[in-house]
């Protein structure tokens, strides 16, 4: 029974970790259609915010020896604020742009942030020792379990209640539906768009910085490309989730995690380091039967 | 093949571009430098790569992140048919006896390494061309970590990450340049052709040409392939132009670059892919050239590395929001002054 139980929760933590992705980068397509390519390099970030800029290899870390419960607001506050700067700085002039045009303009961004970020600390990963109390072992169901893999698990369950609750019970939130559901038509019954996709934005980077916080404690390095694949299974997640639903992004996330975690206890040792080319595999197939996705939002339909 | 009146009407573009690849080659050739000839031999090999992606993107409007996994397969073609079989036996024993044995030239790998590409296109592309223009960028880029985990991990047959040495390197401009020339005309064949026209009828007006009776995922595919095939083919020159493969040459970097140079120059247009490349390539000199440190008086002065990509993605960043169609828009040089098209952008979908 132990081992099972161990498999269920690798599954959910590395599933969490997904969903919150694919969570941060379906809301933003959601109420503006783009597909944005920076959020893995805003994950980046809020790990590199807590250190002081060197290229050394050690790192010296500057906020991150905050307490935790200043430790927490603080990243947050840092991711939603560089994504809402992002929205200011850049995607405001973007509105009228074709999709396409928007995601190639992410991906540029992205790329600036990363090598700002390899300007002040070099690409070297750097080892840190982020809320350490969280990695002893926790006995649960019968199985050893890090605490941190726990609190993971708890979080993401407690961020899906509360931002269903938050789009479902409040007037933000209705507003935040009304305008992924046809922005246009919210638009003209008084929805006001910049405060909107702002809102939609600081959401969006402070879940970045929630995974900023998982990641860093969970490998212990800070490195910039560490967002990279994270957002690549979070993407996915949102393509097979169909583009712009919240709930089949988030499902999605979970199933990449049990596809993984499974892969990696079946496959012959051999082959584990493939796992993710195995799992990109698997999404390839799901494609094939349902090219558009397994909830497909009713937003994202091409009119004619 | 399109009609011959469409053929005098463009054919000006292809012979343009040429002409002014032929122009930096001779000015390489000229100056003889050593550095300057590696500089040009790499303008040329990114005017491949950016002409190839140009290709798909530019005639379907989809944009493609994953074309630089095509140049990956392309370039280990190149290693392993080209280096010797007894260093092919040290660094990559897990090749099957006839390929171990094989040895054949440069340009024949160029060409397996375009068929390589291409039939992976095939396979990747009939799954990927289903999906609706957004899903399909997204899934590129999935395409493209594939690769990489997977030639990153495969130890036996591509020694993993470290690099791969011993691949014959080919100094001299003229292959690359004969092979830019070739790929810009392919590129020109197949935008005036009967696939090109209705796949770019596809990505101006999705309806009106399904309508019309263009199977729209079916010419996608072609457009594919062929980009694949380019792609695969500008990969294995690559590899000879530097003499080693690594998977992380063909990941996230390459692409970003060949993206940029596309989307400046002007996505939909073939001689915006070209003129893009030689514009941010000079300006990737330049920056270049300032990392590395400049004597001011007494002192040098040097940028610190990461500025050459911060510089490049905040020129495409402000070329997308004040000319969202790039340089070029969607017009082509063609040797005659002031008729450009009817501005559209490319890639509604």
């Amino acid at each position: 029974m132990a081992p099972i139980m161990q498999v269920v929760f690798d599954a959910l933590s590395l599933g969490s970790l997904y969903a919150l992705g694919a969570l941060g980068i379906a809301l933003i397509f959601g109420v503006m259609r783009l597909v944005n390519f920076a959020h893995g390099d805003v994950i980046a970030f809020c790990v590199f915010a807590l250190l002081w800029p060197s290229v050394d290899a050690v790192a010296i870390i500057f906020a991150g020896n905050l307490p935790w419960f200043l430790l927490i607001p603080f990243t947050l506050a840092v991711g939603a604020g560089l994504s809402v700067l992002s929205e200011v700085v850049v995607f405001r002039r973007f509105r009228r742009a074709n999709p396409a045009t928007m995601m190639i303009a992410s991906f540029a961004l992205g790329f600036v942030i990363r090598y700002f970020l390899l300007m002040l600390f070099s690409s070297r990963p750097k080892s840190i020792s982020l809320l350490p109390g969280l990695s002893q072992p926790v006995e649960l169901l019968g199985a050893r379990i890090p605490l941190l893999q726990l609190i993971t698990i708890l979080v993401t369950i407690a961020v899906l209640i509360g931002l269903t609750a938050f789009l479902r019970r409040t007037r933000f939130g209705l507003e935040m539906r009304a305008a992924a559901e046809n922005f246009t038509m919210a638009r003209m019954l008084g929805v006001r768009a910049n405060r909107v996709i702002m809102g939609a934005f600081a959401l969006s980077g402070a879940l970045a910085a929630a995974i900023a916080l998982i990641l860093g404690s969970q490998t212990g390095t800070a490195n910039i490309m560490m967002g990279a694949s994270v957002m690549l299974m979070a993407f996915i997640a949102t393509v097979i989730g169909g583009m712009g639903s919240l709930a089949g992004a988030v499902i999605a996330g979970f199933a990449l995690g049990a596809i993984a975690t499974v892969m990696q206890v079946i496959l012959p040792p051999d082959a584990r380091a493939f796992r993710d080319a195995f799992v990109y595999g698997a999404v390839i197939l799901v494609l094939i039967f349902r090219p558009q996705g397994l909830l497909a939002a009713r937003g994202t339909k091409e009119r004619v | 093949m399109a009609r011959p009146s469409m053929l005098r009407r463009t054919i000006a573009t292809p012979l343009i571009l040429s002409a002014l690849l032929v122009a930096f080659a001779l000015v390489a050739w000229l100056a003889g430098s050593r550095p300057f000839n590696q500089t040009v031999i790499d303008i040329f090999l990114q005017v491949i790569f950016v002409v190839g992606l140009y290709t798909f993107v530019g005639n379907s409007g989809v944009i493609s992140f994953g074309h630089i996994a095509f140049a990956c397969l392309g370039g280990y073609v190149a290693a392993w048919t080209t280096i010797k079989p007894m260093m092919k036996g040290v660094s990559m024993p897990g090749l099957p006896d006839w390929l171990m044995q094989l040895e054949i030239p440069f340009w024949a790998a160029a060409v397996a390494g375009g068929g390589f590409a291409a039939f992976w296109a095939l396979v990747f592309g009939a799954v990927l061309m289903r999906l609706s223009g957004i899903a399909a960028s997204i899934a590129t880029f999935a395409m493209l970590a594939m690769v990489n985990s997977i030639y990153s991990n495969w130890t036996s047959v591509t020694a993993a990450t470290s690099s791969v040495v011993g691949i014959p390197i080919v100094r001299t401009v003229w292959p690359y340049l004969i092979a830019a020339i070739i790929v810009v005309f392919i590129a020109w064949a197949f935008a005036i052709s009967r696939y090109g026209l209705a796949l770019r009828a596809a990505r101006d007006e999705p309806t009106a040409a399904a309508a019309s009776g263009v199977d729209i995922p079916r010419v996608r595919l072609i457009a594919f392939v062929i980009s694949g095939a380019i792609m695969g083919a500008g990969g294995a020159l690559y590899a000879h132009s530097i003499g080693l493969v690594t998977p992380d040459t063909f990941y996230l970097g390459l692409t970003f670059t060949t993206l940029s140079m596309l989307v400046v120059g002007g996505i939909g247009s073939l001689s915006g892919a070209v003129l893009g490349v030689l514009i941010l390539s000079s300006l990737i000199q330049g920056l270049r050239w300032l990392e590395a440190g400049v004597q001011v008086g007494a002192s040098t002065i040097a940028l610190p590395g990461g500025v050459q990509e911060i510089a490049l993605g905040a020129v495409m960043i402000l070329i997308l929001m004040f000319r969202p169609a790039g340089i070029m828009g969607n017009s082509e040089l063609t040797g005659r002054i002031a008729r450009t098209e009817k501005p559209g952008e490319p890639g509604e979908n």
